[in-house]
């Protein structure tokens, strides 16, 4: 039997145990979405606090070993604490709405999947506080120097790690198992809305390579506290192997965070086009075969530590062949505009911006495959541009674009659109005055991770910081809209509430009721 | 054509950034003397291999503006002429074989034509045979060492710039983060190849007007190799993350002409001879104590401190210590053989005998420590060949 949920008027013990108790997919989205969105700020909190200190030459702010912790804990928080929980955010509320199922497969799960990462960041980031501060080896945490090298504290770093890898494992074999034994009669694979298939295949991704990360990570603990040498060279380990392992994990893991969004831009842009995407069948095989890829391209990120020439060349061609079915995906998008009738709400100019600028971060990307060119790329600004603009302008980018689309559903009233756009623009140009320099930074030769340069780059750095803040603010404005939306915004009832939405989560009532779908849909 | 075209390109661009940028230069006042100028792309560099990265670099930057251009002005076409404000209704096509399989395979093409450059390079980047020079280089946290193999000649880099132009307590020099006590020198035509290792955390030595970047990885060797006829001094950095002061121990290199290159090996090769002869001597307390600081300040202060008071729960303090106050052999030891399983480095290979000697006599008696005691030269010596 359907019951409503408690809410405030029902005492706050009781509204507080919903929350902590709750199995309903809607609810645990909405915990995940409030979660990341707090973590986004954070970890914008530690961007800002480098951008700061990069703004002119010398040790303004802090000194190097505090400036190191910020960008780890900026990579590590943004990484595992905003994007991939927002996008789990997203599927918990979309996935069963989507498939016309009555909620997800493990709902007990569900709920314990979400409450452990409160504490796996809690862990994370109290390591700033303790004696010999966090965790300050970069978020790919390369051996030695997150071993024999670290501060204590990278025991709970690692311990953090353990945890929010069990969580995204539990996550993706939760979305697996609906996507497999809950889709209402009818909705067969190949009917299945993209944002369903990408992350399906995105859950296959998480599932194989999470515990490759478990297992680096814990190579790491037995080396720092059990007298093992997997990393290091002094007892016949090898540093290298630790980044082998390590990107193992972190190349498919790059795709774990961009294939959702890839999904997300490909219901948006339909939408708005009021035209239905070009080639539904290719974007699914192009999705698949670039999750493929993301397992056979790994040490691309290691073209500099001396691998034989075999291997370099392997992974060159190997990397560059990547970029077809990405282009597959970016030519579909464009052709699904095509005589199309465009309107350009916030939602679709977030969409439109993500095609842009991962497309030029595609290219980047496709810079970077070439070896010899990369010997002087490798871990310079010209890398951190490259994937500020497949990260921030994709994932950040499309994640915005789906609170924008789908909060009017959620919640059942209308954001501010003057508010939004003005937000998209400042964002749009505050992220490209931020990032784009960065990559004539990389290219003079500033290297990443640098708490102090030279003159020479004195001006570029300026510039590249003024940009970070003005995107800061615009996520200041962003949270403002989304709360003055379900304090104040105009209320929606049509259920489909954009003109051109097609999908079954757009047959249910706005806003979407506690319980959707309890009878199945019939979908022809 | 096509290079010049690309120059004018590139300097037109640059001019229109320098103009963007320029209204900020007033609120930029970072005490510099002669500002230097900002650069937006990859040096060319002055070798072979650089030149070769170079142009890679160029043809797919080109062949990447050439498809944005087409990609995103058929975007923006598409985004102004259909727009529903207009009066565009909605066509309903979707699928269509010829163009999905064209749009795969013209892709799959541009990318085997750039495969073939950027194989060439690559192999180019590969050829380290048959060197006339070759030079072992050795990341330290956070300094270098080059050793000229089969000359005994061997020394430190470290960064020149002084902690208080860092931290703003005096206006910074032109050549800021950019200049090293003892620069590594090579020869004008000579195959110069290169040996990278590291001895704690992973570095990377990075020339870029070489076109060298290399991981100096602790247990194994990297290659690299440099051939110019440039004479000049080239800046590098330290490319991969190796702890706080990764931003803090840049590569310096002087390409000479042979004979000044000759002449100079000659000087290095006189000073270690001469060297030898002081390691025998007897110093004084005040003596050993003014060497020491200076050791102490350039080795040792970046993790323990210059009042010796370390970083809590990170780098331990030796004013005061069990180490320093305890007898001088655990010293010693600790000094020239390292903690293993911690950062504290050995620094035998890293610091001569005389050198030792005098920061662990620094050490003993500074900061309030007051052992008292002397620790010679040849005591070290002793205790190294003791072993």
């Amino acid at each position: 039997m359907a019951h409503g949920p408690a809410t405030l008027a029902d005492g706050w013990v009781k509204y507080a145990s919903r929350w902590l108790f709750t199995t309903n997919h809607k609810d645990i989205g909405t915990l995940y979405l409030w979660f990341s969105f707090a973590m986004f700020i954070l970890g914008g909190a530690f961007a800002m606090a480098i951008r700061a200190e990069l703004f002119q030459p010398g040790m303004q702010l802090m000194q190097p070993e505090f400036f190191n912790q910020m960008t780890t804990m900026h990579g590590l928080v943004m990484v595992f604490g905003a994007i991939m929980p927002a996008f789990v955010g997203l599927a918990n509320w979309l996935i069963p709405m989507m498939i016309g199922a009555p909620d997800m497969a493990l709902p007990r799960m569900n709920n314990l999947s979400f409450w452990i990462l409160p504490f796996a960041f809690a862990i994370l980031v109290a390591t700033l506080f303790m004696e010999g501060g966090g965790p300050n080896f970069g978020w790919t945490f390369y051996a030695p120097l997150s071993t024999t090298f670290a501060p204590d504290t990278v025991n709970y770093f690692i311990f953090g790690v353990h945890i929010m890898g069990a969580s995204s494992i539990m996550g993706s074999i939760n979305i697996i198992a609906t996507v497999m034994n809950m889709r209402a009669p009818g909705m067969t694979y190949m009917k299945m809305p993209l944002f369903v298939w990408t992350w399906l295949i995105t859950a296959f991704l998480l599932v194989a390579v999470m515990p490759v990360l478990a297992g680096a990570v814990t190579m790491m603990l037995m080396d720092i506290n059990f007298g093992t040498s997997f990393f290091d060279a002094a007892g016949g380990g090898d540093p290298v192997l630790f980044q082998h392992v390590f990107w193992f994990f972190g190349h498919p893991e790059v795709y774990i965070i961009i294939l959702p969004a890839f999904g997300v831009v490909s219901q948006i842009i339909p939408t708005f086009s009021r035209k239905p995407l070009f080639g539904y069948s290719s974007m699914v095989y192009a999705t698949a075969s670039i999750a493929f890829m993301s397992f056979i391209v790994w040490a691309h990120h290691m073209f500099t530590v001396g691998m034989p020439i075999a291997g370099e060349l392997y992974f060159m061609y190997a990397t560059m062949l990547i970029a077809v079915p990405t282009g597959v995906k970016v030519f579909n998008w464009i052709t699904t505009m095509y005589k199309g009738a465009l309107t350009y709400e916030t939602p679709m100019l977030f969409s439109i911006a993500f095609v842009i600028l991962f497309t030029f971060g595609g290219f980047t990307g496709l810079m970077l495959s070439i070896a010899a060119a990369d010997m002087q790329y490798h871990d310079t600004y010209f890398v951190v541009a490259h994937f500020h603009y497949v990260m921030v302008a994709g994932a950040v980018f499309s994640g915005t674009a789906a609170v924008y689309y789908w909060l009017p559903k959620w919640c059942g009233k209308m954001y501010d659109e003057t508010m939004g756009k003005v937000q998209f623009w400042i964002a749009f140009i505050g992220f490209n005055i931020a990032f784009m320099p960065q990559h004539f930074l990389g290219l003079a030769g500033m290297p990443r991770r640098y708490a102090d340069y030279g003159l020479q780059f004195a001006d570029w750095n300026m510039v590249s910081s003024i940009g970070a803040f003005m995107y800061g603010a615009a996520q200041i404005l962003f949270l403002f809209n989304v709360i003055r939306t379900i304090t104040h915004g105009k209320p929606v009832n049509d259920p489909q509430v954009w003109e051109g939405a097609e999908g079954l989560e757009w047959t249910v009532d706005t806003p979407a009721p506690y319980h959707t779908f309890e009878k199945p849909p019939e979908v022809k | 054509m096509l290079k010049r075209a690309q120059a004018l390109f590139l300097r037109s661009l640059g001019t229109v950034m320098a103009l963007a940028i320029a209204g900020k230069a007033s609120a930029g006042s970072t005490a510099s003397e002669e500002p230097v100028a900002s650069q937006f792309n990859m040096p060319q560099g002055v070798t072979e291999v650089s030149q070769a990265a170079y142009d890679i670099h160029m043809i797919m930057m080109w062949i990447c503006t050439v498809i944005g251009i087409a990609v995103f002005g058929f975007m923006f076409y598409v985004m102004y002429a259909h727009r529903k404000s207009r009066g565009a209704v909605a066509e309903n096509f979707h699928e269509n074989v010829l163009v999905e399989l064209l749009w795969t395979i013209v892709p799959a093409v541009i990318l085997i034509v750039m495969a073939v450059p950027a194989t060439t390079a690559l192999l180019k980047v590969y050829d380290t045979e048959d060197a006339d020079i070759d030079i072992k280089v050795t990341g330290y946290q956070w300094k270098w060492q080059y050793e000229y193999l089969g000359e005994g000649v061997k020394f430190m880099s470290s960064l020149r710039t002084s902690k208080d132009e860092i931290n703003n307590l005096e206006a910074k020099g032109e050549h800021y983060l950019r200049e090293v006590d003892n620069p590594l020198v090579i020869p004008a035509g000579k195959k110069v190849r290169f040996l990278i290792t590291g001895n704690d955390v992973i570095h990377s030595w990075w020339v870029p007007d070489f076109g060298v970047k290399r991981d100096a990885i602790p247990g194994m060797f990297t290659s690299a190799w440099a051939k110019t006829d440039k004479v000049g001094t080239y800046v590098g950095a330290c490319a991969e993350l190796c702890g706080k002061d990764h931003a803090f121990m840049p590569v310096v290199v002087e390409v000479k002409e042979q004979e000044e290159y000759d002449q100079w090996l000659a000087t290095k090769k006189q000073e270690a001879v001469e060297y030898a002869s002081t390691i025998g001597k007897e110093w004084t307390f005040d003596e050993l104590m003014a060497k020491g600081e200076e050791v102490y300040n350039s080795s040792c202060a970046s993790c323990h401190a210059v009042n010796g008071e370390g970083i809590p729960g990170v780098f331990p303090a030796l004013k005061n210590s069990a180490i320093a106050l305890g007898p001088v052999e655990e010293h010693l030891r600790v000094v020239v053989d390292g903690v293993s399983g911690t950062a504290m480095q050995a620094f035998a290979e890293q610091l001569s005998e005389v050198e030792i000697a005098a920061v662990i006599h620094y050490e003993r008696n500074a900061w309030g420590n007051d052992m008292g005691d002397i620790t010679q030269p040849v005591d070290v010596l002793n205790y190294k060949q003791g072993k």
